[in-house]
């Protein structure tokens, strides 16, 4: 599949109809999301014929990108009941078939290493400090080739050095600087639209 | 949620130590068929359980699967139809995930299981 063909696949996807401030609940834009999933394949073979998890999946963006690209099972986790129902209607309309856990990711238990590469999203944790970090700590525990994440271009130094020291990543590489727009979603946000820099990262887990 | 998911997720309740498998509840099972993908489910037998697999599927009603496997039966074609079959076509739309040693239930509606602890299980 084409890139410009992913992404406006992933263009038509439905997304947050009230988006929860205290989940920071943002769409992963389609932009982003296809360049992300398509790196991982076409550079890294992180995706088709894979097993893929999908991290605070909300609307299923990332995960649905997977399975279009050919992972052979694809699951996306999240706490929101509300966007599991979404991503899942997401997943039908394009005929895919993804599983969806409704759960808290730092509260799973998981019986060895049966996923090979997480992809996610994670909150960047301005409302929760930190969130982003748990998410790595966690997702660097549970797959056995690669993670794919993004983090704010602010916090580089920082997630390399945990992701290396304290996660036991044998390897931590910025991809590339991607723009992330955020719509004026919620009240706070002062600004109509406001661009952030933040990095695509793919993450080494160490070897058993 | 297909049984390669239930594969690879335990109990998560603290304090549990015996976790896996999640005893499966079905009220409702769906099949979609899905390609196989022979060099998928050969990787896949060396990370599957294969006990708590085969008693997955005959918890979703189907009674296919040898108790016991090894990998010399990848080779036969019949075989790998009926282990794909139950690996990525069966999925628990309607029942519930048991712990084993709580006996605490995690519903499932529309094929998603709720697995949010209570905040006195983390």
């Amino acid at each position: 599949m084409k890139l410009k063909q992913l992404e406006g696949l992933l263009g038509g996807l439905q997304q947050f109809p009230r988006p929860k401030v205290e989940l920071e609940q943002y769409p992963t834009g389609p932009h982003i999301a296809s360049r992300m999933l398509y790196t991982a394949e076409n550079s890294f073979d992180d995706v088709s014929n894979k097993v893929v998890a999908d991290f605070g999946c909300g609307c299923g963006t990332l995960g649905v990108a997977a399975a279009l690209l050919g992972a052979e099972h694809v699951v996306g986790f999240d706490v929101d009941p509300e966007s599991l129902e979404i991503a899942s209607l997401n997943a039908e309309a394009l005929e895919l078939d993804m599983d969806f856990i409704q759960s808290n990711v730092m509260d799973l238990q998981w019986r060895g290493r049966v996923v090979d590469t997480v992809i996610m999203n994670p909150p960047f944790g301005t409302r929760k400090k930190g969130a982003d970090m748990d998410f790595l700590s966690v997702a660097l525990k549970v797959a056995s080739e690669a993670v794919y994440s993004l983090h704010k271009t602010s916090t580089r130094d920082h997630v390399k050095r945990a992701a290396l020291r304290d996660f036991n990543a044998s390897n931590a590489e910025v991809l590339c600087e991607l723009r992330y727009d955020v719509p004026q979603l919620y009240k706070f946000h002062k600004k109509k639209e406001v661009d952030i820099a933040v990095d695509l990262w793919r993450f080494v887990p160490a070897s058993l | 949620m297909r049984l390669l998911t239930h594969n690879m997720l335990s109990s998560n309740i603290k304090g549990v130590t015996n976790g896996f498998p999640l005893r499966i509840e079905a009220e409702k099972v769906v099949e979609k068929v899905v390609e196989m993908n022979a060099d998928f489910l050969k990787k896949m037998f060396e990370k599957i359980d294969w006990k708590a697999f085969a008693d997955a599927s005959r918890a979703m009603g189907y009674a296919e699967l040898p108790e016991e496997a090894d990998s010399s039966m990848l080779e036969s074609d019949e075989f790998l139809q009926r282990y794909h079959h139950a690996l990525l076509e069966l999925h628990l739309e309607e029942g519930a995930l048991i712990c084993p040693e709580t006996g605490r239930r995690f519903p499932v509606n529309k094929g998603i299981p709720n697995m949010l602890l209570h905040e006195d299980e983390v």
